[in-house]
């Protein structure tokens, strides 16, 4: 994991550009052969599978899937979403999935960036201290501590309620820390110096001069935070119920009865993976860099 | 784990009175009142911008792991009108309970079986990614494919793949002369069915953080090394596996914090919205009992003394995770 140096000079912004330039053209490159395509074809053909498979289900009727089961979509997908919609509350799930997920996602960045800007860019008793307690926070499972969550939730009144879901992940120690890496590197102090000389506050210095500088890195936080928050389940689980579900909850539930109907299920699954998928196919070169950064930088 | 944080230096956040004070419209006293508010802008600002993660981790991360500690040691039913304090008691008979050791030991199985392969083929699969293949974001896109898949869904559709009687995996099985296996009822093959569906989601993941740290690592070693007439399997092992251990490492501990506490896929993996983890609680991990003992049985008491037990061994092994990360580290071998 490479060390972030904090030397004031005007530093290229991180890319996957320099990277990518360096492992081109070199001497011990060769084109890779037919085996190599081969086998990511055949891993990648493994990944898709089970998306394939979820609609395979999802388009027959649930009584043809006993014996030897399709291996072609059937016709009767949409009659089966329909089915979905009857059983489980699905636009409202979509919706609160949405409104929370979109939430989180605002605060997080915001709420990192400003916390990585101080970290990174401005002098005050104890930064580097509690920089290293946000670090350690990172390896702290806080999962383990939804009971009192729970409690304190109840008490509240806000069980039930999407508050109990969003107020939690408000901002996490991940997005401080990337945020941080980022500023340190992409924000010349000279120009935070120049905005403090013409008379800037330090809100205003953040505003015009650090934020435009930063947005790569935020776009790829938001990115990460909202599939994040999307995906959780355990606590959502508990503090949310069937009326007022997210998008996962739901889904638990169109799963739990005594006689599990798979054409049904899948409907749901499929329908609830395809507004992801097609966010991925336009969010997918971003988030690869993302992780390829993440990893490099720490 | 192992990040360094360096002193960036913030000349810019020195106080320094605003440039209008040196103008002689102003009025003194003005001036002074504004350089009073720049003053204090520049002292409080900083804590105030750290301030709301601070708040956030302390009300739902700190106070509550804590407040768990103080829950274990009452006897505390939900709904029950007065909670006893009993100690350590449900210490104790966790160390007696079955079923707790039986959870802790599926963890640790689902853990191993899911993390040792997945290290392994995406280390390898980094390897192919890492050639000069034509369209590179595109193969990278698609090993990703199944980390952007909601993990609720992916764990019902595999419900339904390893199902015992109408599963396409046992339907294969049976067409290729293998007896039809029951991926719920027997233990460990359950645990097989749950390690393939976190492998399943996450090797594409770890690969391309596997593939970042190689092409970090300086192209002229792999030139001198050519030079020298090392095959491309020399190099593999002499050069890139050896520079890639303080990533591999960093990506054990993720997935150790991460594994220890799986639940989504035990909890889905039974057919009708159980906590048991089968009949048996063959497949019941620690997170899952947690949940079962808490939240269907009420004993809140005696689920955050799991929690405890639990957070104890994680950070254990982190801890012991990182003591290896710097000893590899000090000794120039990482």
């Amino acid at each position: 994991m490479a060390v972030v140096q904090g030397r004031p000079t005007f530093v290229e912004p991180p890319s996957g550009k320099r990277s990518r330039r360096a492992s081109k053209g070199t001497l011990s490159e060769r084109r890779p052969g037919f085996t190599v395509y081969g086998i990511l074809i055949a891993f990648i053909l493994g990944s898709a599978f089970p998306f394939y498979w979820s609609f395979v289900v999802a388009s027959h009727d649930d009584s043809e899937i006993t014996g030897d089961p399709p291996l072609i979509p059937g016709g009767n997908f949409f009659v089966n979403a329909g089915r979905v919609l009857d059983t489980i509350p699905f636009w409202k799930a979509l919706g609160n999935s949405i409104i929370v997920s979109g939430t989180v996602t605002l605060s997080v960045v915001i709420l990192s960036t400003l916390a990585g800007f101080a970290f990174a860019k401005l002098r005050f008793k104890g930064r580097n201290t509690l920089m290293v307690f946000v670090v350690a926070t990172l390896a702290v499972p806080t999962q383990l501590g939804i009971i009192p969550l729970y409690m304190t939730m109840a008490e509240l009144g806000w069980a039930g309620n999407l508050g109990a879901v969003i107020v939690p992940n408000l901002v996490t120690a991940f997005g401080v820390f990337w945020m941080r890496q980022y500023i340190a590197d992409a924000v010349p102090d000279e120009l935070i110096e120049a905005a403090r000389m013409d008379g800037c506050s330090m809100i205003r210095t953040f505003w015009h001069v650090c934020l435009p500088a930063v947005r790569p890195a935020a776009a790829m936080l938001g990115i990460f935070t909202f599939m994040m928050s999307w995906n959780d389940f355990l606590w959502p689980l508990i503090a949310l119920d069937a009326e007022n579900p997210t998008m996962q909850v739901a889904l638990e539930k169109l799963q739990s009865g005594y006689y599990v109907d798979n054409s049904l299920v899948l409907a749901g699954t499929t329908m609830a993976t395809v507004p992801i998928l097609i966010v991925f196919l336009v969010l997918g070169r971003q988030i690869v860099a993302g992780i390829m950064q993440g990893a490099v930088k720490g | 784990m192992t990040t360094e944080l360096t002193v960036a230096s913030g000349r810019g956040a020195e106080p320094r009175p605003p440039r209008r004070a040196d103008n002689d419209d102003i009025p003194p006293a003005r001036l002074s009142w504004r350089h009073r508010l720049t003053n204090f802008d520049v002292k409080v600002s900083p804590y105030l911008y750290i301030a709301p993660f601070f708040i956030v981790f302390g009300v739902v991360g700190l106070f509550p792991l804590l407040y768990t500690a103080y829950i274990s040691l009452f006897d505390w039913e939900l709904g029950a009108d007065e909670q006893p304090f009993v100690g350590l008691e449900n210490y104790t008979y966790l160390l007696g309970d079955s079923q707790f050791w039986n959870a802790m030991v599926n963890t640790i199985s689902i853990f191993v079986l899911s993390s040792v392969p997945q290290v392994i083929v995406a280390v390898l699969l980094a390897a192919l990614l890492n050639t000069a293949l034509r369209g590179r974001t595109a193969w990278r896109m698609g090993v990703l494919l199944p980390y952007v898949a909601s993990l609720v869904a992916l764990t019902i559709i595999f419900a339904n793949l390893f199902g015992p009687q109408y599963g396409m995996i046992n339907s294969i099985l049976e067409a290729v002369g293998i007896d039809r296996i029951d991926w719920q009822a027997e233990r460990w093959w359950s645990h097989i069915a749950i390690a393939t569906m976190v492998n399943w989601r996450w090797t594409g993941y770890n690969a391309l953080i596997v593939l970042a740290a190689m092409q970090a690592i300086p192209r002229d070693i792999y030139e001198a090394a050519w030079v020298d007439g090392a095959s491309k399997a020399r190099q593999f092992f002499s050069i890139t596996l050896p520079l890639l251990r303080p990533t591999m490492i960093f990506v054990v501990v993720t997935s150790t914090i991460g594994g220890l506490q799986i639940f989504t896929e035990p909890k889905l993996f039974a057919p009708a919205g159980s906590n048991t983890g089968g009949a048996q609680n063959q497949y019941q991990t620690v997170v899952l009992y947690m949940y079962q003992s808490g939240f269907q049985d009420q004993d809140l008491g005696y689920a955050s003394a799991i929690a405890w037990v639990l957070f104890i061994v994680i950070i254990a092994i982190a801890g012991i995770n990182f003591l290896i990360t710097r000893r590899l580290a000090s000794t120039g071998e990482g």
